[in-house]
């Protein structure tokens, strides 16, 4: 398993948790006396599982196994596959921080502008990187 | 890599890429007033992206790697995935586009319609190696 594709497993996995984690967290609020603002975690947590784990899961995973782009690079750019990974959590983690700050409306447009920029360009790194390696058998 | 999952997967490729767009859209406008609205985009974003992008990826991998049959063609008849590909991929955008007009029901019947056509020739290919 290429290194990248090891970093954006490992992180796949970290997310699910914390993901998982900030659910439970906002169902315990009640029973557990939890601060009301945990309920803004929400759309956060939802994103931790859609994108931090489903969607990096399969960035790792078609980075790794996807038919070889050529005999010199197998396995497409590693730059473009350290972007991806980059871009996906830096932006995740921006997300989780400034998205429940607006919600209470104390927005950081900076950050919240990043955040949807970041993800987009791992979006972009990823399609660019692998799109030669779907391809039918010659 | 069989030509039916080369569309699949470029196809959600190109709905990863729509999704997050949309999904950019609705994060920034919470902390910077859009000129244009952007709220009805939720919809089609999480379309797009459950959808068109996590669901097709994994439909197209399925294709591509679940166990063959033993003799051509080893996936089985083509036209389910051919067929299902267009009803998934016209289903995502008429609900997309059409769903402030009351489309994204057709859009729905589109994509279960392909996936219930795909799923008949998957669930044959569940089996044990060599049978």
């Amino acid at each position: 398993m290429p290194r990248v594709s090891r970093w954006l497993v490992r992180s796949a996995l970290v997310a699910l948790l914390l993901g998982l984690g900030t659910l439970a967290a906002i169902a315990a609020r009640p029973v557990a006396g939890l601060p009301a603002w945990v309920v803004l975690l929400d759309p956060a947590a939802i994103h931790l599982l859609t994108v931090g784990w489903l969607t990096q899961m399969v960035f790792g995973v078609a980075l790794w196994m996807f038919p070889r782009a050529s005999a010199a690079a197998p396995r497409g750019s590693q730059r473009l596959g350290w972007l991806a990974w980059a871009g996906l959590n830096v932006g995740l983690a921006l997300r989780v921080v400034a998205e429940p700050l607006a919600l209470t409306g104390q927005p950081l447009p900076g950050l919240l502008i990043l955040s949807a920029l970041l993800q987009f360009l791992a979006a972009l790194a990823f399609v660019v990187n692998v799109w030669p390696r779907v391809r039918a058998r010659p | 890599m069989p030509q039916a999952s080369v569309w699949f997967l470029r196809a959600a490729m190109v709905h990863l890429l729509l999704g997050f767009a949309a999904g950019g859209l609705l994060l920034a406008q919470k902390g910077l007033p859009l000129p244009a609205p952007v709220a009805p985009l939720l919809g089609a974003h999480r379309d797009l992206v459950l959808v068109g992008w996590m669901g097709q990826c994994a439909l197209g991998v399925a294709w591509w790697i679940l166990p063959r049959y033993p003799r051509e063609p080893v996936r089985g008849p083509e036209w389910p995935a051919r067929a299902a590909w267009w009803l998934v991929n016209g289903g995502v955008l008429v609900a997309a586009i059409a769903r402030p007009a009351g489309g994204a029901l057709a859009g729905y019947a589109g994509i279960a319609l392909g996936a219930i056509l795909l799923v008949g020739a998957l669930l044959p290919r569940v089996k044990a190696f060599g049978r």
